[in-house]
């Protein structure tokens, strides 16, 4: 008899999962909270550090996960969770229950949300702007202020939410420094006239080709970094930006006007992951993510058995690695219901 | 700007202000930078708003401004604030109300860190007891005066002669709101609206008619900074600091700036005297200055009570540009023939009657 897994959360993570498990040959029901699967694909414009368009990622999960084997539940949330021996029941906020003999769960992230950053001023200062609000700009191919000008002086702030006690988030988020360059770089091709500069604390380029990048941003797009945290953004009566910053290499403090302020956003646990954390008794680690039976050998491996992690419900990571995960995590699901036969 | 976000993080940050029964404790310094202004609050609290609020007169300082000037060690503050807390306790009350930020500051400061460490909460109760034989408890309510003064914005406002309009015009007057360093800046969640937005001033401006500016030196230190006046050889920093910020509110056109704190109004309003002296520059419309208020001021100007007699006339940088723009009836010639309160009935002047 076929085997029936659920897979909660239809980002990449899910639809990697999905997709690979109706190879494997099991009924898969994904749910997806919105109406379209993809999650946060669907706003990137270019992913770095190729700078390939991210359509063309959601093209190849779509090709894998549209199909006969894999139901597809969009617009629909978990509202119960019950484990019933080696047996599952989720039951949806539309009445449906669905049985499954395992779980992946792959609720993603939720983007920091800029405005607890009040210093800042995103939310109340008409051009403060989040990595995520620039991306959706970058999409529709217009870069403009909120009086329809198009901005000459460009601030970046890096770890906006992410290793910072005040917010909460100890933790680094990995992705947001290769983005605020990535960002930067884009930019100025669509502003040549522009001139960028980045906030950071430091440069964390860790994954491959993000050093080169970081060197390219420097090298051919004058992108200027400045090592030292924003303090506080305020606006000047002609509507632009000033920002107080430490240039921490310079060791002395900078004012500056600027006409826009990009906020990287760190990634934080998703509410739809901490509403099936409370719902399933999923643990959950310091830093509010999933956490792994084992963080060496065991990271798509849950508290409960039968249900796995798949992707970013569990940490920050960048695209390749969340499909890696996934595709891990199908491993781990594989085994288990090999053994539970 | 989009005053809906402000709005989203004034309401994460409400304060429980109780509502009657107040121990209140005055600043060493206020009554002699603006002698009216914690006069007016009782006359306020009492007479206007119908207020239990007791004065103890042994207190003292809270030694504050000792202990960020950094002469005064945090466990000797930590005892004179504990026989402060003895004395509301004796009297009976659970609501105190310090008149000071930096005292405030302070206050909370310590009461956070007993929380954290009960073990040093019991030390210093036992070297108030030793020295003193008082013991004391924690205060079920701590508020800033201002945080009061916020509470009961409407309720003074249904009594109001003036607004804060512009009575040629009918435009709201513009006002810049100072707040102390040590009102929120510390525990964000102990001020109304925050630190960086902080509401508690804006709360009152906005019911009582006016508008609040927001500019871009907003949040910087309005020239006191404890060592930047305290230590001589540092006052430039001290004046250049007030300059910074009147420079930066200068092409927003303020009316007025409205403050909480002991130290701001003084240095905002003593410098720009110092700087019109030194450079011939001043910041307000006409060749005037920006008159500078403490809350209470603002709030008995509101209520209709003699300018003279909320001590404006101490002020360096002249009050009369805002008198006149609210339309208050006032005596220039009584300016400096100071009645003693003559309106005020004598209690007011006596600590508790």
């Amino acid at each position: 008899m076929s085997k029936h897994v659920i897979v909660i959360g239809g980002g990449v993570a899910g639809l990697e999962a999905a997709g690979q498990l109706s190879k494997a040959g099991i009924e898969v029901s994904l749910i997806e909270k919105d109406s379209l699967t993809g999650g946060h694909l669907n706003n990137w414009y270019k992913l770095f550090p190729d700078r390939r368009h991210s359509s063309e990622v959601k093209a190849y999960l779509d090709g894998i996960s549209l199909n006969d084997r894999i139901r597809l539940l969009t617009g629909t949330t978990v509202e119960k969770f019950h484990r019933n021996k080696s047996h599952f029941s989720i039951i949806t906020d539309k009445g449906k229950e669905l049985s499954a003999d395992a779980v992946v769960v792959a609720t993603g992230f939720d983007l920091f949300k800029s405005e607890k950053k009040e210093e800042y001023g995103y939310g109340i200062y008409d051009n403060v702007i989040s990595s995520s609000d620039l991306e959706v700009m970058f999409r529709s191919g217009k870069i403009v202020l909120q009086n329809g000008t198009v901005p000459k002086t460009i601030g970046i702030v890096h770890c906006v939410g992410s290793r910072d006690e005040k917010a909460g988030n100890l933790y680094c988020s990995k992705l947001c420094c290769v983005t605020a360059v990535k960002q930067a770089i884009e930019l100025r091709e669509h502003l040549p006239a522009s001139k960028v500069f980045c906030f950071y604390m430091d440069m964390r380029m860790g994954g491959a080709f993000y050093e080169e990048l970081y060197r390219e941003a420097q090298e051919e797009w004058a992108v200027n970094f400045i090592r030292g945290k924003v303090s506080e953004a305020s606006e000047t009566i002609d509507n632009k930006l000033v920002i107080k910053v430490e240039d921490t290499l310079a060791g002395r403090p900078l004012k500056m006007e600027l006409d826009l302020l990009v906020l990287m956003a760190g990634m934080e646990m998703s509410e739809g992951g901490k509403k099936i954390a409370t719902l399933s008794g999923l643990t959950t680690g310091q830093n509010r993510f999933f956490s792994a039976a084992d963080p060496h050998y065991g990271s798509n491996r849950s508290n409960i058995n039968g249900v796995f992690y798949a992707g970013t419900c569990t940490a920050p990571m960048n695209i390749t690695e969340t499909i890696s995960h996934a595709r891990a995590a199908v491993s781990d699901v594989m085994d288990y219901l090999k053994e539970s036969n | 700007m989009k005053q809906e976000g402000k709005r989203a993080i004034w309401s994460e940050y409400q304060k429980e202000i109780a509502d009657d029964k107040f121990f209140y404790v005055r600043s060493c310094i206020r009554q002699n930078f603006f002698p009216g202004s914690e006069v007016a609050f009782l006359r306020i609290m009492r007479d206007v708003l119908k207020k239990d609020v007791y004065e103890h007169p042994c207190h003292t300082t809270c030694s504050g401004i000792g202990y960020h000037g950094d002469v005064v060690p945090v466990e000797t503050a930590m005892t004179v604030v504990a026989r402060q807390f003895a004395l509301m306790t004796e009297a009976g009350y659970t609501n105190y109300v310090p008149s000071c930020i930096t005292s405030f500051g302070l206050y909370t400061e310590i009461l956070d860190t007993w929380h954290h460490f009960p073990e040093v909460e019991e030390k210093v109760r036992k070297q108030l007891k030793k020295a003193t034989g008082r013991e004391f408890r924690i205060p079920e309510n701590l508020a800033h005066a201002s945080d009061v003064i916020y509470k009961f914005r409407k309720e003074i406002f249904a009594q109001a002669k003036y607004k804060l309009i512009n009575k040629e015009t009918g435009e709201p007057l513009k006002v810049v709101d100072h707040i102390g360093c040590h009102y929120a800046k510390m525990f964000p969640s102990k001020g109304v609206g925050g630190a960086e937005y902080p509401y508690v001033l804006s709360g009152m401006v906005e019911e009582w008619g006016g508008e609040t500016i927001d500019y871009p030196e907003r949040r910087h230190c309005c020239g006191f900074g404890f060592r930047q006046y305290l230590v001589q050889a540092n006052r430039g920093f001290s004046v250049a600091c007030s300059k910074e910020k009147f420079e930066s509110m200068k092409p927003f056109k303020p009316d007025m700036i409205i403050t909480n704190c002991p130290g701001c109004p003084m240095f905002l309003d003593r410098w720009q005297y110092v700087i019109n002296e030194m450079e011939g520059k001043r910041y307000g419309k006409n060749g005037e200055g920006i008159p500078v208020f403490t809350y209470e001021e603002v709030a008995g100007l509101v209520l209709g009570f003699d300018p003279w007699d909320l001590g404006l006339q101490m002020h360096q940088t002249d009050c009369e540009p805002v008198l006149k723009k609210m339309g208050i009836e006032y005596s220039p010639e009584d300016k400096y023939n100071t009645k003693i309160c003559a309106s005020v009935s004598e209690n007011h002047n006596l600590i508790n009657v």
